[in-house]
Parts: C-alpha cells; sequence; structure tokens
C-alpha cells in the first residue's frame, strides 16, 4: 500500500493495467470512464502517439466515495505496450498496489503475451517488488474473436502458478470466479498458486468491470 | 520487499510541512508549493489555490520527474536534482526531497527564477528531515484502518463497478 494520508483523509491506491501491444489495455480504461457515473471519476489523461498508440501512460483516478472517514481513490493507469518504450512502462509500476495483466487471446499474440509477463515480472523485480506477493490478476481479452486460444492454452502459458513452500497455506483454495477450478492446488506434488484470471471483450466491457473488481478488492484487503 | 513500501502521513507531518512551505512562500514570493510522492499522488498543497485538477497534476509530475531521473542516468547523472519548465506567466520548479516525493512550486512574475532556486534550497534540506523521519518510522506504528473498512469498501466497490 502506497500511501494513508491522515491529515487529509485519504487512501490512494494505483492499479496498473500491463500487457503486450494492441492488447485492450487503454480500452479497459475508456470502457471504465464511460461507464462509471461522472461524479465519481476524474478526467483521463492519455500520453499516447498521433496513432493513439500509449506513448507513456493513461490515467483514470475513480473515486470510491468516503469509507470510516477516509476518502478512497482507485489510481488506473495503463503501461505503453510496445517494447521499445520498456523504460516508461517500468516507471509507471513504481508504488503499484495491484497490478492486471490483459493478455490478447489471439494465438497469433502468444508470444507478445509471454513477453510481456515476463518483462513486467523483470520489471517487478528491478523495484524490488514480488508479483506473486501483491494484488495480481489476469485477464484474457478478445474472447470474442474467431482466432482465440482455448483459456486452458493461455493458463498454462501465462498463469502456470508459483510454488507454495509455506505448510500452512498448502491447501487447496478454489476459485471465486470460475466453479469447480482451484487458485491453489497440488501438482506432481508440489503445491501452486494461480492468479485469478477473466475472459473479456473489452470493447463491448465484456468482463471490464468483473476484472476490476475483483482486483480492487484485493487491494483493499491489504489496507486491513 | 513484497510490493510497494506503505507509508502514511499525519496531520502532525501536515503541519510541519505546511509550515515550511508557508515560509518557504513568504520568503521566495512564489504562488503555490505542492507536495507529490513519487508514486504520482498528491500529498499537500500549500498557497494560493490552484484552478487545475490536483489528482492529474500530481501523475503528471510523478511521470514526468521520473521520466528526467532516467535521462539523467542516461547522461551519466545519478540524478536530476531539480527541474524547470518555464511558460509565458507562470513557471514550475520542482525538487527531489529525500529521494521519496517531488517540491513542486508554481510561480508567476512576482518573483524571479533566482530567488525561487535560492530559497528552494534550504525548504528542501528541512523537508528531507521531515520526510526521512517520516519514512523511518514506518512498520511498526501505522495506525492502519478501522476494522469494518474492508467490509464497507467491498459494499462500495460492487456499487460503483457493478454488483
Amino acid at each position: 500500500m502506497s500511501m494513508i494520508n491522515y491529515a487529509s483523509r485519504e487512501i490512494n491506491c494505483k492499479l496498473v493495467y500491463y500487457g503486450p501491444g494492441l492488447g485492450g489495455k487503454t480500452t479497459n480504461l475508456e470502457f471504465v470512464y464511460n461507464k462509471v457515473a461522472p461524479g465519481s471519476r476524474g478526467k483521463m489523461i492519455s500520453l499516447a502517439t498521433e496513432t493513439e498508440r500509449t506513448l507513456f501512460f493513461d490515467f483514470l483516478p475513480v473515486d470510491l466515495g468516503t469509507i470510516r472517514g477516509f476518502k478512497v481513490k482507485f489510481h488506473l493507469y495503463t503501461v505503453p505496450g510496445q517494447v521499445y518504450y520498456n523504460a516508461s512502462r517500468k516507471l509507471i509500476l513504481k508504488g503499484v498496489d495491484g497490478v492486471v495483466f490483459v493478455a490478447d487471446s489471439q494465438i497469433e499474440r502468444m508470444d507478445a503475451n509471454v513477453e510481456a509477463m515476463q518483462n513486467l515480472y523483470e520489471n517487478m523485480s528491478q523495484h524490488g517488488y514480488d508479483l506473486t506477493k501483491i494484488p495480481f490478476t489476469i485477464q484474457y481479452n478478445k474472447r470474442d474473436l474467431p482466432n482465440a486460444a482455448p483459456v486452458a492454452e493461455l493458463q498454462a502459458s501465462l498463469n502456470p502458478g508459483w510454488p507454495i513452500d509455506d505448510p500452512a497455506r498448502q491447501r487447496p483454495v478454489p476459485d471465486p470466479y470460475h466453479e469447480s477450478e482451484l487458485l491453489v492446488s497440488q501438482q506432481d506434488g508440489q503445491w501452486i498458486e494461480r492468479a485469478p484470471y477473466f475472459e473479456a471483450v473489452a470493447l463491448t466491457g465484456e468482463g471490464v468491470f468483473d476484472t476490476l473488481k475483483a482486483i480492487s478488492k484485493n487491494v483493499v484487503k491489504t489496507l486491513g | 520487499m513484497s510490493g510497494a513500501s506503505s507509508w502514511s502521513f499525519r496531520e502532525d507531518d501536515f503541519r510541519q510541512i505546511q509550515s515550511i512551505l508557508g515560509e518557504f512562500l513568504g520568503e521566495s514570493n512564489a504562488r503555490t508549493a505542492l507536495i507529490v510522492d513519487r508514486t504520482g499522488q498528491m500529498v499537500a498543497t500549500v498557497g494560493e489555490a490552484t484552478a487545475f485538477d490536483p489528482t492529474a497534476f500530481a501523475s503528471l509530475t510523478a511521470a514526468d520527474f521520473s521520466a528526467n531521473d532516467q535521462l539523467a542516468r542516461m547522461l551519466g547523472e545519478p540524478e536530476f536534482g531539480a527541474l524547470f519548465h518555464q511558460g509565458e506567466r507562470e513557471s514550475m520548479y520542482l525538487a527531489d526531497v529525500a529521494r521519496r516525493v517531488i517540491l513542486v512550486v508554481l510561480f508567476d512574475k512576482r518573483t524571479t527564477l533566482g530567488l525561487v532556486k535560492l530559497r528552494v534550497k534550504s525548504a528542501v534540506v528541512r523537508l528531507g528531515q521531515v520526510f526521512t523521519d517520516m519514512f523511518n518510522r514506518e512498520g511498526a506504528s501505522t495506525p492502519g484502518v478501522e476494522s469494518g473498512f474492508l467490509g464497507e469498501a467491498e459494499d462500495e466497490i460492487d456499487k460503483l463497478f457493478g454488483a
């Protein structure tokens, strides 16, 4: 958690949408911007190129209202998807409270997804953050396209899970968002944990708020 | 460290900062002084009221400062400790404080860059001490949020983002 401001009675949480280029990160934010009541959101800022590609970041503040005397705000950021903007991608992760990885479900984009995921882990660790220990959610976007890869395949490549060595946590944890699936499970004798995932079509808004709700609830839990 | 380090900002911190910035504004004749944290959050504003959206301003300031930090490293400098943006009527001067927050000074023709720069130096030293103490006390004494906060926050999230 970045900062609790007791003087202004504010809590600000920083959520970053990460992922490969043209995967739908900005579209997620635009959908949120258009659907959230105008009184609950601030101005959306996009530092984009002339061709609408994110150059530095998009930024959208969303106001959750006053809870127990604190004004709670979520600051939603996207990073540029293109690899050659890595320097700015990394800067945006500074002070992050929760990460959403927006994957492009199209089979042709699998390599780009994997590359962006590896890059996310690297950039996080360079800041000294461990992605397996902070709120993290994956969104499989563009599920409506005919060339979308099966979710199981995407999960195997992008969300294979990380080992859990703490014996206290080595027990099955059901995935609250997918019936009969597990977030913590045992595979070949090793306990592993996966990030929660959502299927989405960001253009129509399908799955956009499910993703945002899940990550914001997980971030809020870290405040307690 | 697993995630972003946390810190809290209390009312007595605000009073200390307000008094340092108030003195600074008096000495420099600048219009407004703001403290923005490096992650893009507004921490404090002292002086004349501003017309812009403070949240957007803070996120852009942090990005501006971070981008310039990287440029400095490319040139083999450890950092650019300060930045200056000159406008026709309004200008801004940004200075690093304790590597964690940024002091942003807005000023107009009522003063000069030279005077602002001069006064910023001592303000940064005093602010640096306050922020260093603040970061050092983190961990043990952070009061945290009240019980019941979590449940209410989850309800608000459902309301705002659709149940």
